[in-house]
Formats: C-alpha cells, sequence, structure tokens
C-alpha cells in the first residue's frame, strides 16, 4: 500500500480490540446491561415429553397470579410456520416451526409463554399451568429416523423452499443427496488398500459465555425493536416478520456487544418469545435464557455419523474416497440442510492431488431431539474428523509415516478441486504450514510414541483441515463510509462482532485502505434501521466478504474525496492525488487537508462524501492448516492429558496477528473439549441430561496448557490484502489429531468422540 | 428483609427476598460488570469480592452480605485499567464477557501470590471458563500485569 | 434454584438447633449445592455468625469449623504439614479458588455427597463429626445415616497419621469418577474410596503398609460399583486397584 507511513494501525498489526477499554473496565454494553428496567420478564414452560400432542391446556389459575401481564398457548399465536435459521436466500432451511406448536417435537419444545413483572412471578405462574400430554412414541436414534412409521412434521402446512435438497416431511428426511466425480467402485476396487470404517460425533454445544437473549419493546413510530445478541441482525429481521406476520417494515434490530456466538447465534433461537409478548400487550419484555436452557433448547452441532472409504495404493497414493453422512437436525430442519454438506465437500478436496474419484452422500433426517443448528466448523468438523481419521488409519495399514502419506496426496496450490465445487485452490500453503507444524511439535523424535519413566505414554498425531471463505455467490456484506466533518470517517457495517474483533480488523482495513490512523475510523454495533445489509456474521464470511467491501468502499470514496478536494484546489481530478490526510496537486504546488475538505462540504453542500459498497464473492478460498498434538497417557488409568498442541494456519494474510491468534487458539481449545471432555448425552427418554456446565464439560485452563500457533500465510488474490478467513477452520484439527495421538499410545482406535479414559482403558487394543 | 453494606467503599441498604443471592442483589443495584454464565458454580463470571475474598456472587447469600464489605469490578477501576491494557495488549478479552469475574479473580491472585508462576497462574483461575481466547493469551497476560505490580512503588 | 420465604443468621447454636427442628428448615452452609437443588422451604437458618470458621490444632487433633471453607483446609499450613498435603492435594482440584473460599466443609460433610473428595480423605483419616446435640460421632458411621436435624459444629481429625488420596477425573476441576483415600496410622492403613459413585466407603482397615496389588484387586473386586455419567462400573473397578496402590504408595513415601 502507499502511504504507509500516515496509516496507523492498519493491515498486518495487533492493535487491541476498539471495545477493548468498555468490556475490561466492567462497562453495561451487553444485552441485559442496557434492557429497560421495567421490562417484562418472559419464561418458556418446556415440554416433558420428546413426542407429545398438547391435548389440553389451562392457563386460567396462572393468570391470575400477581404480576402476570401474559400468558401464551399455541391457541394464541400466529399460524404461518417459518424457521429459525439465520440464512440468507435462498432458504434451504423448511418452514417447519411455529412460536408454540400443540405438536411437541422434543424435550424442551415450548409449551407455554409466561410474561410477568418479574421471574419470580413468571415462575410462580408458570406452575400452576395444567397441560395434559398425549405423548407419541419418539424416534432419539437418527438411524431409525427416515421411513419411520411415525412421522416428526407430518403437518400439511410443512413447506421446503428448495425442493430439491432433498426434503420430504413423509419420510423424516430434511436432506439427502449425492455428488461424486469419476467411477469410485472402480477406483476403490483397484486399490490395493480400502479403510472402510464408520465414525460417530455428538451434538456439541458451543457453550458461548452470554447464554441466548434479548429484549424487545415498541419505539416511537409503533414499531417493534429488538435488542438481541445475534450474529445475523438483518435474518432475525425476516424470521420475526414472518414468525409474527407482521411487515418487516415494522421490525429494528440492534445488536450491542454480545458474549460470544460461535454459530449458536446464527439461528434465532428465542427472539420471538419477548417480541409476541411485547405485540401483544404494548409492553417492553426480555427473556435471558438459563444455561440449562441454553443447552438444552438451542442450536448445537449436528451429530453425524460418517462412513468412509479411502481407497489407496500400496506406494500411498490416495486415488479414491467414498463418504456417506447421516446427519441429526433433530426436532427441526434449521441448519441441516446446509451443514450436512460441509462434512464432505470440506474434507475430500484436501485430497485432490491424486485422486481419480470421490463420491459424497448424505442424509439429514429429523428426530425427537433438540433442534440442531450452526456450530463454527459447521459440518467440517464432523467430515473432517472422519476423513482424516481415516487418512490416519490408512498410513498405519500402510506403515506409513502419516505426514509422509499426506505430502504425497494434499492439494496444491493452482490445483482444480472437483469435490469444492471445482474451484481452484488459488492460495494454499498447506505443504507449509504441515511442514512447520511438524518442526514445531518434533515430530521426527516423537512419533508415533515413547514411554517415560514414570510409565505414562507420549505420543503424537496430526490432522489437516480446510474450511471456506464465506458462501460463494451468497454471502454478501455492505459497507458505508462517511467522511464526517473535521475529516473523521464513520463506519457502518452489518456484520456482527461477536466478540471476535471484527469491528475493530474491518477498521484496520479501512485505515490501511484511507491512509490514516485506526482511530480516525469509527465503527458502531449492528442497527437494521441504519447499517447496510450483510448476511452477518457466520460461514468464516467476514473477513473476506465484509473485508472486500471494505477495500471496494474505501476505493469509491478516495475518488469522491479527491474529486471535492480537486475542485476546492481549482484543479481537475486527475491533477490530484489522495494522501490519506488530505488532497495535494500532483504537481506539489499545494494541498487541501481532509477536515478542509469535510468542513467544506459541510457548508452549503452539493455533494455528501460517503460511499457504501455491496460485496460478494464467487468462490470461497479455503483457509487451511495442520495441527499437531503431543498426548501424555496415563496406560493404568486412561487418562489423557494433551501437553502440546502445535498449530500452523493458512488464512492468508494476516489482517491482525493478536485477534488470528486467539480466533487460532479459541478454536484449538474448543476443538480440544470435542475431542477429550464435552459428552453430549442424553437419557433414553430424550431428556439431555448433560445440561450444565456441571455435566458438560468445556476445557478449563489447567487442561491443556501449551498451545502454539505460528502463520503460513498464503495471498488469496480475491480477498481483501490477501486475506481469507480463519474463525471456523481452527476447531477441526484436534479431534482427529488426538485420537491418533492416542491410538499410537494405546492402540485403541475411538471412532466415536468423545475420546474418554473408560473407552481407553477398556477398549480393544486394534494394535 | 433489608441488608446494609459496604460496596465498592459506599454504605448501601437495601431491600432483599430472603433467598435472593449476592448476584441478584447487585445486579439490581446497577452492578452491570458482574455477570451469570451458569447456575451451577462453574463459570466464575459472577466473581465479586467479599471482605477482600474472591467468592462466588450466585452463591452467596444477600443476606448474609449484611456488615460485609463486597467488591465489584466497578470498584476497582484503576486496576481494571491496568489489567485491562494487558488483557488488550494480547487480545485475550475477545467477547469480554467472563471479563470482569476473571479479573476480579486475578486481583485476589494478586494479593495472595503476587509472584505466582504460570502453573500457579492457571490452577488459580481454573474457575474462570472463557469459551473464546483459549487462555494461553489470559496467561501470559496475568503474568504481565503481575509484573508490572512488582515495579509498581 | 433453592426458595425458601425468610432468612435468619443464627445468633446462638441453641436458636439454630430450636429453628431447624422444623422439619420446613434448612441449615445455609456454603450454599454452592443447597442453591442448586431446587429445595422449597420455609426458612434457611445461616450458621455464618456462629464463629465456627476456623482451624485449631490440639494436642492430639485438628479441631476443624464446620463453616470452615475448603479453601482455608486447601491453605492451612498446620494441617498441611500434619498429614503430607493430603488436604491440598484433595481439595485444589475442586471448580475453582472462588468455590473453594464459600463451600465448607460442614456443608461437605452433612450432604454426604458421594463424589466428595474432602470427605473421602476425612473418612480415611478416621474423623469425627462433633454434632451440637449428639457431640461427637465418627464420621463412619455418620456417612451411613440419612440427613438429620442436628447441626455439625466441627469436624475433629485425630493427629499421627499419614494420607494421600488419588482421584481420577476426565477433566481438570471437574467432579472425580472415583476417589481413592488412604491414610496410615499406628493401627495400620486404612483405605477409602470415593465417588463410586456413592457416598464414600472404608474398603479396607488395618491394612498392611506393604500390601501388593493383589490385596487391591481383591478389595476392588468386592466393593459396590455403579454407573453415573461420569464412568461405569467396569472402569471404577477396574481403575481403582490402581488409585489404592498409589495411595498405599504415596503414604509409605511420606513416612518414610
Amino acid at each position: 500500500m502507499s502511504g504507509g507511513n500516515r496509516v496507523r494501525g492498519g493491515v498486518g498489526v495487533p492493535v487491541p480490540k476498539k471495545d477493548a477499554p468498555a468490556l475490561l473496565t466492567g462497562k453495561p454494553v451487553y444485552v441485559e446491561d442496557i434492557a429497560p428496567r421495567d421490562c417484562l420478564c418472559v419464561k418458556l414452560m418446556h415440554s416433558p415429553h420428546a413426542h407429545a400432542v398438547i391435548e389440553e391446556i389451562d392457563v386460567s389459575r396462572a393468570q391470575k397470579m400477581p404480576g402476570v401481564a401474559c400468558i401464551l398457548t399455541h391457541q394464541d399465536v400466529p399460524g404461518t410456520r417459518f424457521t429459525q435459521a439465520g440464512q440468507t436466500y435462498p432458504e434451504f432451511s423448511p418452514y417447519d416451526r411455529l412460536i408454540l406448536d400443540r405438536h411437541l417435537r422434543c424435550v424442551g419444545d415450548p409449551v407455554a409463554i409466561v410474561a410477568a413483572q418479574t421471574e419470580r412471578q413468571a415462575l410462580a405462574a408458570m406452575r400452576l399451568i395444567r397441560v395434559r400430554y398425549r405423548v407419541l412414541p419418539a424416534i432419539l436414534d437418527a438411524a431409525q429416523a427416515m421411513d419411520n412409521e411415525t412421522l416428526i412434521h407430518p403437518e400439511a402446512d410443512w413447506r421446503a423452499l428448495v425442493p430439491d435438497c432433498g426434503a420430504d416431511n413423509r419420510r423424516n428426511l430434511v436432506a439427502a443427496g449425492e455428488d461424486a466425480h469419476g467411477d469410485v467402485e472402480a477406483e476403490l476396487a483397484a486399490c490395493d488398500v480400502v479403510i472402510d470404517r464408520t465414525y460417530e460425533t455428538g451434538a456439541n454445544q458451543q457453550c458461548m459465555m452470554e447464554t441466548f437473549r434479548a429484549f424487545t419493546r415498541m419505539d416511537a413510530y409503533g414499531r417493534l425493536e429488538v435488542v438481541s445478541s445475534t450474529q445475523v441482525p438483518f435474518h432475525v429481521r425476516r424470521i420475526l416478520a414472518t414468525a409474527l406476520e407482521i411487515p418487516k417494515s415494522r421490525v429494528r434490530i440492534v445488536k450491542p456487544r454480545i458474549g460470544g456466538g460461535f454459530g449458536a447465534k446464527q439461528t434465532a433461537v428465542c427472539e420471538q418469545y419477548p417480541a409476541i409478548v411485547t405485540l401483544k400487550t404494548g409492553l417492553p419484555a426480555k427473556i435471558v435464557y438459563t444455561r440449562g436452557e441454553s443447552m438444552t433448547l438451542s442450536s448445537p452441532r449436528h451429530a453425524m455419523r460418517m462412513h468412509v472409504r479411502l481407497g489407496a495404493m500400496r506406494d500411498g497414493t490416495i486415488r479414491a474416497i467414498d463418504l456417506h453422512t447421516l446427519s441429526n437436525t433433530g426436532a427441526y430442519g434449521e441448519h441441516g440442510p446446509t451443514t450436512v454438506g460441509l462434512s464432505g465437500h470440506k474434507s475430500i478436496p484436501l485430497y485432490t492431488h491424486n485422486m481419480k474419484a470421490f463420491r459424497f452422500s448424505w442424509h439429514t433426517v429429523y428426530t425427537n431431539t433438540m433442534s440442531a443448528g450452526a456450530y463454527r466448523g459447521y459440518g467440517a468438523t464432523q467430515g473432517l474428523f472422519a476423513v482424516e481419521s481415516a487418512v490416519n488409519e490408512l498410513a498405519h495399514a500402510l506403515d506409513m509415516d502419516p505426514a509422509r502419506l499426506r505430502e504425497r496426496n494434499i492439494v496444491r496450490e493452482g490445483e482444480v478441486m472437483p469435490a469444492y465445487y471445482g474451484e481452484t485452490a488459488a492460495s494454499c500453503t498447506v505443504d507449509r504450514c504441515m511442514a512447520r507444524a511438524r518442526e514445531m511439535i518434533g515430530w521426527e523424535e516423537k512419533y508415533p510414541a515413547r514411554t517415560l519413566p514414570n510409565g505414562h505414554v507420549r505420543a503424537v498425531g496430526m490432522a489437516l483441515a480446510m474450511q471456506g471463505s464465506g458462501i460463494s455467490n451468497v454471502d454478501t456484506g455492505a459497507v458505508l463510509i462517511r467522511l464526517g466533518d473535521g475529516g473523521v470517517y464513520n463506519m457502518s457495517i452489518g456484520a456482527t462482532d461477536m466478540g471476535t474483533g471484527c469491528d475493530t480488523i474491518l477498521a484496520q482495513m479501512a485505515a490501511q485502505s484511507l491512509e490514516c490512523p485506526v482511530d480516525n475510523i469509527t465503527v458502531h454495533g449492528v442497527d437494521t434501521d441504519t447499517s447496510p445489509y450483510d448476511c452477518g456474521s457466520y460461514a468464516s464470511s467476514t473477513t473476506y466478504v465484509t473485508g472486500m467491501a471494505v477495500v471496494k468502499t474505501c476505493e469509491q470514496l478516495r475518488e469522491k474525496i479527491v474529486r471535492v478536494g480537486a475542485k476546492l484546489l481549482g484543479c481537475a481530478p486527475e491533477d490530484a492525488l489522495f494522501e490519506g490526510d488530505g488532497v495535494r496537486r500532483a504537481d506539489g504546488s499545494a494541498g487541501v487537508s481532509l477536515a478542509e475538505i469535510a468542513n467544506a462540504h459541510m457548508m452549503a453542500g452539493t455533494e455528501d462524501i460517503s460511499a457504501c459498497v455491496s460485496s460478494g464473492s464467487p468462490v470461497s478460498p479455503p483457509p487451511f492448516m495442520c495441527g499437531c498434538a503431543e498426548i501424555d497417557l496415563d496406560p493404568q488409568t486412561g487418562e489423557v492429558k494433551l501437553v502440546d498442541y502445535a498449530a500452523v494456519v493458512d488464512c492468508g494474510t494476516v489482517i491482525n496477528p493478536n485477534l488470528a491468534m486467539r480466533q487460532t487458539e479459541g478454536g484449538l481449545m474448543q476443538g480440544i473439549g470435542m475431542a477429550l471432555y464435552e459428552r453430549p448425552q442424553m437419557d433414553h427418554l430424550g431428556r439431555t441430561v448433560s445440561n450444565s456446565f456441571l455435566q458438560y464439560k468445556i476445557p478449563t485452563r489447567v487442561d491443556a496448557q501449551r498451545i502454539r500457533v505460528e502463520f503460513a500465510p498464503s495471498y488469496e488474490p480475491t480477498g481483501p490484502f490477501g486475506a481469507k478467513s480463519i474463525g471456523e477452520c481452527v476447531i477441526n484439527t484436534p479431534a482427529p489429531a488426538i485420537a491418533d495421538a492416542v491410538y499410537n499410545a494405546c492402540g485403541v482406535r475411538v471412532r466415536s468422540l468423545p475420546i474418554t479414559p473408560e473407552k481407553l482403558l477398556l477398549g480393544e487394543r486394534e494394535a | 428483609m433489608n441488608v446494609t453494606l459496604t460496596l465498592n467503599g459506599r454504605q448501601v441498604t437495601a431491600a432483599v427476598e430472603a433467598d435472593d443471592s449476592l448476584y441478584t442483589l447487585l445486579r439490581a443495584l446497577g452492578m452491570h460488570s458482574v455477570k451469570c454464565g451458569c447456575e451451577t458454580t462453574n463459570c466464575g463470571l459472577c466473581t465479586v469480592h467479599m471482605d477482600g475474598k474472591a467468592v462466588l456472587s450466585c452463591s452467596v447469600p444477600a443476606a448474609r452480605c449484611d456488615g460485609h464489605a463486597v467488591t465489584t469490578l466497578e470498584g476497582m477501576q484503576e486496576e481494571a485499567k491496568r489489567l485491562g491494557e494487558c488483557l488488550a495488549g494480547e487480545g485475550a478479552e475477545q467477547c469480554g464477557f467472563c471479563a470482569p469475574g476473571l479479573m476480579m479473580n486475578v486481583f485476589a491472585l494478586a494479593k495472595e501470590n503476587p509472584h505466582a508462576t504460570e502453573a500457579e497462574i492457571d490452577a488459580y483461575l481454573a474457575g474462570n471458563l472463557c469459551r473464546c481466547s483459549g487462555y494461553v493469551s489470559q496467561r501470559r497476560a496475568v503474568k504481565r500485569y503481575l509484573e508490572s505490580m512488582e515495579v509498581q512503588p | 434454584m433453592a426458595r425458601y420465604k425468610d432468612y435468619v443468621a443464627a445468633q446462638s447454636l441453641e436458636e439454630a438447633y430450636a429453628l431447624n427442628q422444623k422439619k420446613s428448615a434448612v441449615i445455609v452452609a456454603g450454599n454452592m449445592w443447597l442453591r442448586m437443588c431446587g429445595l422449597n422451604r420455609q426458612m434457611a437458618i445461616d450458621l455464618c455468625r456462629l464463629g465456627l470458621d476456623g482451624i485449631e490444632e490440639t494436642q492430639d487433633a485438628f479441631v476443624i469449623g464446620s463453616m470452615t471453607a475448603l479453601r482455608a483446609l486447601e491453605t492451612d499450613a498446620a494441617l498441611n504439614a500434619a498429614f503430607g498435603g493430603a488436604f491440598a492435594a484433595a481439595l485444589a482440584p475442586i471448580v475453582g479458588t472462588q468455590f473453594r473460599n464459600t463451600a465448607t466443609v460442614g456443608g461437605s460433610v452433612y450432604a454426604r455427597f458421594g463424589f466428595s473428595d474432602v470427605s473421602a480423605l476425612l473418612l480415611a483419616l478416621d474423623a469425627q463429626v462433633v454434632c451440637f446435640k449428639r457431640g461427637a460421632v465418627p464420621l463412619s458411621l455418620y456417612q451411613k445415616e440419612p440427613w438429620d436435624r442436628d447441626i455439625i459444629t466441627h469436624i475433629r481429625i485425630p493427629k499421627g497419621q499419614r494420607a494421600a488420596v488419588c482421584s481420577v477425573r476426565t477433566s481438570a476441576t471437574d467432579i472425580a469418577a472415583l476417589v481413592c483415600a488412604a491414610a496410615r496410622s499406628q493401627a495400620g492403613m486404612r483405605m477409602v474410596l470415593g465417588a463410586r459413585p456413592a457416598r464414600a466407603m472404608i474398603v479396607a482397615d488395618a491394612l498392611a503398609p506393604e500390601s501388593g496389588a493383589d490385596v487391591f484387586e481383591a478389595i476392588a473386586a468386592r466393593t459396590p460399583f455403579g454407573s453415573n455419567l461420569r464412568a461405569s462400573e467396569a472402569y471404577r473397578r477396574k481403575v481403582a486397584p490402581v488409585l489404592m496402590a498409589r495411595c498405599a504408595q504415596a503414604c509409605r513415601e511420606v513416612t518414610a
């Protein structure tokens, strides 16, 4: 970039997050902190049954309780079905929900909405609601769902907006399909070795520290204002308008600071409940999910069962991969049709180099379990656990170092990836990621395992990962930048910072483009009334998609500033140069400062100095990474301690090294949790028993103390400053890497997560 | 019933229910830094000081605080600024929701063990969950904060 | 969420005891588990103003107030010196420092939590539970009884023993999947298993200090174990001898 010396805190600089001072002094900036004090408290009564129909519901006694403002049942809500999934047109999610339904499809499904002046009063009233249920047979096992005689969505008004995704409510199917290239059966038949295995992952919880919450009120214009902890404000507007049967023009969504999302808040899990209360009563209302609710009626990862057939020649050439994924969407379709695709499309392409054929087929089914949603990795995490584990198993079958095996087969920069929609890997340093990660962990000395004097076994394992950067031809981000008086830039974005720091990194890109200090760019939270459209922060889209919109907006703004500056200087725009702090004549004879330009156009102004450009991408360039785990196994108890994790990431250009590093470390830790500690469990009646931080253990700071991250940047030609995404890719390697390290330590192959001491101690040794 | 406590150095009298927690009381008194992240004493988000000791405000009966001194991050803004700079310098706060509870426990650690090693820092802060950061940067930031305290007069 | 209508910070043990004779009353100690249990009572009786927090060392015992925080036991120099650091080892893995600053030893003992690390250790050390009305009761007996309406004032731990604690946990700070505590005195070695997942129990008394693997295998074979979210019966049975051997070893080491 030119003018680098005027830039402060531009691209590549670890500037602190713009909201850090407020967050770190405990200022009231989150939803609950800014909710009006007189808000009604909204509580949900939950279904005790996995599958039932409400025969009768009596709220008469409850309604008379002190403080109660309203109690709503299925008789009180609009009859239009909708989806809670925050997705862009065309919506793959079936419209299969009502705000309250007579038909209850999982334990926790809302039976009634109670709004009272205080939480105490709401809960007291709820205890007096009498419900008679007709209990129906429940389908809890995804393998039993398809074509089961029990139908989870028999309703006539069930509607799939994209019918060719294979959705069929008469078969409990939300999606089915196949993508193939070449003759996979013939290739597998010709292979020397075929690894044929089934892997399973569970419905992991995102566990953002701030649970789901929102408050609603009527504004001065008689419109519904919703302040929500969401990743997708614009989608929430559409979802609420549909669910409440009101025009979108009557809904406004505001996103303040939010306490983490990781995909959970890409689903409008809770907004409709206070919204309908406010519409019915005209009073402000708020809902704050308990942790228990957040873990039983939320939007966890899709549990998947993946059958992999991986074919290779004796020399380690991988020729064919056949993957079938059975995904459990739970009670509602939501993200079911889309997540499943990533299990194959973001795992198989890693092995493009010698691949002759692949087949990826899938089914996503309804069951009577909690509805699944979006969780960082979005299906890729599950698929990569299966494919990367299979590759590690292949290495053992061939008696080959898994690193060498991968070197032979991984995708190279410039290669076309048939399993990735035919896209070309225009930027890819996965080879360098692997080489460096091996060096960092000491692979050569440590692979596969060694026994310590205390009897513990130290072992290493590795895995690769990829993801996308936004959804090609779908995701859109727009950025609006205005030049204000005195020469300050106000940047409006619709992308939602959920703690990731996107407000800051997008400002860094703007500072770089506008050749100014990052402090001269102001940003704020999202407001659907004033922010330009952005599909939201998900699918690893913000840095890449919205970032590109920043670049394009800044280009346009520079041109405008030069035009106004040239006018003030009395020269043609072609003879003037943008220099960050002002505009000068190309011959150097005169200049005018940015402040003067800004102020001049505000006096009887004729031209608004602002720009707003929208950006999308025809491609979704994958970030890549390699993770190497070193574990310590106590062979007498089966306890595993992760002693070291080395990861090297290719996310293209690193915009903010600190924040990219935190994203990576945080994602790795979640992946480590999924691998070793987090155990989603349900009882035989479909009740989630891992419903708290007591029973669902996320990693603490004592569990994994050493995580080391480096970058091996490529340059993505279609990305802003060469950047790709980072947020999701980083969660994918720990499970397969740790599973192989564990196998190297004790010979037990864990194909169903998590890896528990029990499985290692009592499991069958395969080596 | 009424309780009178010293909140961030000021005497406050407030009406509480018998089964209110200190957390509920503090939020009602406008102490917005105090967050709640679970119902099972596991997350550490609601950590405040009672008579100088870090406690989970979700588990202390509000009524028990009568006559005691309670401190929240609102009452430690100077210290918060210093520790905050160490955390922000690493980008270690991420979403920031767990930060006030973490910081209150770091202040307790600083008092109890100002020369804590990295392992001691981790052990002391084990009850402060964070889902964003992956913890390693927080450890570095806390270490730097403790070291900066040493050179303070 | 526990609910109660009245709160009383008792001014004397007599008052606390009298109030607690009603079934509608409940004693508040650390309020960690109590808060979570969804209990609905008329009155909560808080013992916080009775001076029951503190660790006192006498000639032949440690006398610990029932309202003493677990963290105090964990960090008390004399207590840990006397028992080979067993209290620090047993308590440090529990949740976090803030939790242990509030959770009390009396609360743990009264509730007879199966997973209680501290109860397992106290049981191994042959502790006595001092109740306001009944006086001193051996923990080994108290442990087996149903919840009563007496009030624990102190825990008394006889000195002259060496102790060790071992546990398996799937993740740090989690409740243990199995706890083993051992104490060695003149009489021999006493071995306790907790988090079976039922209440801790003495599985061997007066064991020869140099007992070997076969002895521990035999003990595990006859000890009742169950399954819960954290581990199966089979896993617990298989790991128990390992933990017993490690505790025994640790007891031997600290003696030497």
